[in-house]
């Protein structure tokens, strides 16, 4: 049958990319909790993360294991759900890839550039 | 025991268009299955009634319907267990073309199960001496797992992914595929993980485990779905895929 490695390699990259994401969410959720519970403004909290590299680079990889999770499961949902050709499916689904990706490193760049100030 | 059993019974094609439930009073009886009803309803009520059955002790698969909802082997399936409220609905299989009544055509079905690479592709000949497999073996094990299903269509009926999707090979070809794959005497190796990861293959599948639920046997192709994922997956790795 058709396309038996970009469907294997589509799973294992989603089933990587969730598994990156389960630690990512973990320490967002833990790190905003543990923040907030001091009463830090978002102010307070971007003078702290800003400019710093570690976060940045936090955030870059969950940004990207986003932009390859979520596409992926939308291209299912397409298939599945909608009477949408492949092609139009794929092109979708490659779009959120590449919207999130952009807008989602945008605004970790944005977060170490208002920390570097 | 003694009463009347109120039943509907799907008659005509698959949607109201071309059928409706039929309405029939079935004496209670002892010890009664599902199939017992169909049966009386076709030879005392109405002989036009069309359904399948064979074997009549859950070897042979041929007589599994929809009853109050859910796909069930009929004549392993007592009406005590069922009809609580008196009450018995009785429908074809979902997933599947209804070609009169409570028969289905089964040909995708079992087509399914070829496309999947359900076809035992043997190593040696009959001039070789038998192969020696300990039943401890852990692939062997695996196999036994899935090796009794009956072909009964149920897990078919039952699975989402099926109605959304109408080539999706479904749990009953790929559980089947698994069951090879596992076997040692079997030869098609990568080119049956090639069948099975290809479109609306294993991967189409949600893990939702209504197959599981279903399976008269106790069967769990959920997991012999999730074998296949991780077997082909660790070939794409090997770069054998």
């Amino acid at each position: 049958m058709r396309g038996a490695r970009t469907h294997t390699w589509l799973w294992l990259a989603q089933r990587t990319s969730a598994m990156v994401l389960a630690a990512a969410v973990a320490v967002h959720l833990a790190s905003i909790i543990a923040a907030t519970q001091g009463g830090l403004s978002a102010a307070e909290i971007i003078g702290r993360v800003g400019g710093n590299g570690a976060w940045a680079a936090f955030y870059g990889v969950f940004v990207i294991a986003a932009a390859i999770h979520a596409p992926i499961g939308l291209r299912t949902i397409l298939q599945e759900m909608t009477p949408l050709p492949s092609f139009s499916v794929n092109a979708l689904s490659a779009l959120l890839a590449l919207g999130m990706g952009v807008m989602g490193m945008g605004a970790v760049i944005g977060l170490y550039g208002l920390g570097a100030g | 025991m003694q009463g009347t059993l109120s039943v509907s019974i799907w008659r005509g094609g698959r949607n109201a268009r071309v059928g409706q439930f039929v309405a029939y009073d079935v004496p209670r009886l002892e010890n009664q299955t599902v199939l017992d009803v169909v049966t009386y309803v076709q030879r005392k009520l109405d002989a036009t009634l069309s359904y399948r059955f064979a074997c009549r002790v859950g070897m042979c698969g041929s007589c599994a319907m929809t009853v109050n909802g859910r796909p069930r082997w009929t004549c392993r399936t007592h009406v005590a267990r069922v009809a609580t409220s008196g009450r018995l609905e009785i429908a074809p299989l979902k997933n599947l073309p209804v070609i009169k009544d409570l028969t289905v055509d089964m040909r995708d079905f079992f087509t399914k199960g070829v496309r999947a690479g359900g076809v035992f592709r043997p190593t040696s000949s009959r001039a070789d001496d038998f192969a020696q497999i300990p039943p401890a073996d852990p692939k062997r094990r695996v196999a036994d797992d899935g090796i009794e299903c009956i072909g009964c269509a149920i897990c078919y009926a039952a699975c989402d992914v099926v109605s959304w999707n109408p080539d999706y090979l479904g749990p009953a070809a790929l559980n089947r595929a698994w069951t090879l794959v596992n076997d040692s005497r079997d030869g098609a190796g990568a080119a049956r993980l090639r069948t099975v990861a290809g479109d609306a293959g294993c991967h189409s599948c949600h893990s939702q485990q209504g197959c599981q639920e279903h399976c008269p046997k106790h069967l769990n192709p959920t997991a012999a779905i999730a074998g296949l994922k991780r077997a082909v997956a660790v070939a794409a790795l090997k770069g054998k895929l």
